[in-house]
């Protein structure tokens, strides 16, 4: 089934193209992985999906991005909502100052899912069982997010993503500020949580690509070269670029 | 040649010394004369502890012609008019600072930050004269008091000009704050609001407490608007009403009487004893303002 339709979308920071006719489909309950050398777009696509690039000044979208048959550009869309379902977790660990419960309780908290404090309990320790973040933390709850390992960030910040029941979580290369252990870790994560939700995941290692996805998207200079499974792509590319770039040859 | 490189060598070297022990002069004597001053504040002041018994100058009442040097009225008198200004500028103040940094455009931004400098820098003398023929009649007829030159008014005025340290310090702590908290609040379905009010501000905590300890310091001091506005009564203000009936602080008193003391006398002293008081409030109130800084610089880094 899929879950956003892309269809010609052009991207502009002020004068400058960043995304040209981007056209591609991504389907709920998998892995879609992004990848392409520095700003080839690939990140600015992602926010695109979540409307994030609305927070930095002078920038301009054209086409169309449908999230289950509704455009998330039309007028009518409320920003905040669209962003409650589809989360997003960031290149650097971004706990807030507070302790780890507040933390994943922020979401719910702001969204009022919780009537009753026990109510919120449950779905703090849910959440965090969920990034497979729980047995570590739970007797450390009321502890400051930022005195755990970066690992360990990064995992509750997804755990923070899904306390509010996103559909789609949007990964912009969550594991480069981690070490090789950690991002195992996160990577065994996303195949635990692709059974119930859609994941896109920018990342700058073809190999994480090849690893974890089933779809792969190759971009480069704003444009979206190949779109095709992950095992074609790294396999029997239809394209010369695409080819070069897996191959190390470009880029 | 070699010869004539080294003399050149030498001179330079020699212009290098002077230069570094002028600088190294200047330094130190901008810490020889804060020492300097408390030692003849000390000089000043100290013997009025010793002559008077405590029982006197932690007494009730301040009449220093008859022998009376109770400090206690004038003490409160301080903290009453600094707390009340400090309840008033914290709330304006943060709000401001949010509205500037958080909510107002570039360009609105571009022009209000110079214009809260500018507040800073209005005399006191000033904001008293305004004080006195705007704010005081306007105390005395809106809350129907016989005179309104009240502590009310000095802290009115004081809030008014602990504001710009406010304002400017609490900016820089929410401009402190990574852009990262305030991605990932909206990206988890947080409004704009939520993200500062729950995110941002709770982050620059500790910012907002200096900010607001630095303007509690600017208010205690301060002395010409506060003796113009506050009517100078040296009552103990401990009925509920004292908010709206006069005061005198400690720094208005200083002001007030050292002009007509005769040198050396116990009233002398006690004008200087009352120096060391608001001293070592200050000193205090600064100390406590400095602690979050040292906090975060030991946990790694100012966020």
């Amino acid at each position: 089934m899929s879950k956003f339709v892309v269809q010609n979308l052009n991207f502009y920071y002020g004068k400058f193209r960043a995304l040209s006719g981007i056209t591609l489909t991504i389907l709920d309950r998998q892995i879609t992985a992004l990848i392409g050398p520095s700003g080839c777009g690939k990140s600015t696509f992602l926010r695109c999906l979540n409307r994030m690039n609305d927070t930095i000044n002078g920038t301009r979208v054209e086409g169309k991005v449908l999230l289950e048959g509704q455009n998330i550009y039309d007028r009518r869309v409320n920003v905040v909502e669209l962003r409650r379902r589809v989360g997003m977790v960031f290149q650097r660990p971004n706990p807030f100052p507070q302790s780890v419960y507040d933390n994943v309780a922020f979401g719910p908290r702001v969204l009022g899912m919780a009537r009753s404090k026990s109510q919120l309990d449950d779905i703090v320790e849910e959440s965090l069982r969920g990034a497979g973040l729980w047995e570590e933390v739970k007797d450390h709850l009321h502890q400051d997010a930022l005195s755990f390992s970066l690992g360990q960030q990064q995992r509750l910040c997804i755990a923070r993503a899904i306390a509010v029941k996103p559909e789609v979580i949007l990964m912009d290369e969550p594991c480069s500020a981690l070490d090789p252990i950690e991002t195992l870790q996160v990577e065994e994560l996303m195949q635990t949580l692709k059974a119930n939700y859609c994941i896109v995941i920018v990342t700058h290692s073809m190999q994480q690509a090849a690893r974890v996805s089933e779809w792969t998207g190759f971009f480069w200079l704003g444009e979206l070269v190949e779109f095709d499974s992950t095992a074609k792509i790294f396999t029997n590319p239809s394209h010369p670029l695409t080819e070069n770039y897996i191959t190390g040859r470009a880029g | 040649m070699l010869k004539s490189e080294s003399v050149i060598g030498n001179k330079r070297r020699r212009f290098e010394i002077v230069i570094e022990s002028l600088i190294r002069v200047l330094g130190f004597s901008t810490i020889g004369f804060v020492v300097l001053i408390f030692l003849f504040l000390l000089r000043q002041g100290l013997p009025f502890f010793f002559e008077v018994p405590p029982v006197n100058f932690f007494g009730t009442r301040w009449y220093p012609t008859f022998g009376l040097f109770g400090t206690l009225p004038l003490i409160l008198g301080s903290v009453l008019v600094t707390l009340t200004a400090i309840v008033i500028a914290l709330p304006l103040g943060v709000a401001t600072a949010v509205f500037v940094r958080e909510i107002a455009p570039g360009w609105a931004r571009e022009i209000l930050k110079p214009l809260i400098e500018v507040l800073a820098g209005i005399p006191s003398v000033v904001l008293g004269f305004f004080g006195m023929n705007i704010v005081a009649p306007l105390v005395r007829t809106t809350l129907n008091v016989p005179t309104g030159l009240t502590a009310f008014t000095g802290a009115l005025i004081l809030a008014y000009m602990a504001l710009p340290t406010i304002i400017s310090v609490a900016e820089d702590a929410l401009d402190a704050v990574p852009k990262s908290y305030r991605d990932a609040g909206l990206a988890l379905g947080a409004t704009k609001w939520q993200v500062i009010w729950r995110v941002v501000v709770p982050a620059a905590r500790s910012g907002i407490v200096v900010a607001v300890m630095l303007g509690l310091g600017r208010a205690i001091g301060e002395t010409m608007a506060v003796m113009m506005v506050t009517g100078n009564a040296a009552r103990m203000p401990i009925t509920p009403d004292s908010l709206f009936r006069p005061v005198r602080t400690m720094t208005a008193t200083i002001a007030a009487e050292m002009g007509e003391v005769a040198q050396g006398s116990l009233h002398f002293h006690a004008l200087f004893g009352i120096g060391i008081l608001l001293f070592v409030l200050t000193f205090l109130i600064n100390l406590a303002a400095a602690r979050p800084i040292f906090q975060k610089r030991r946990r790694g880094g100012l966020r």
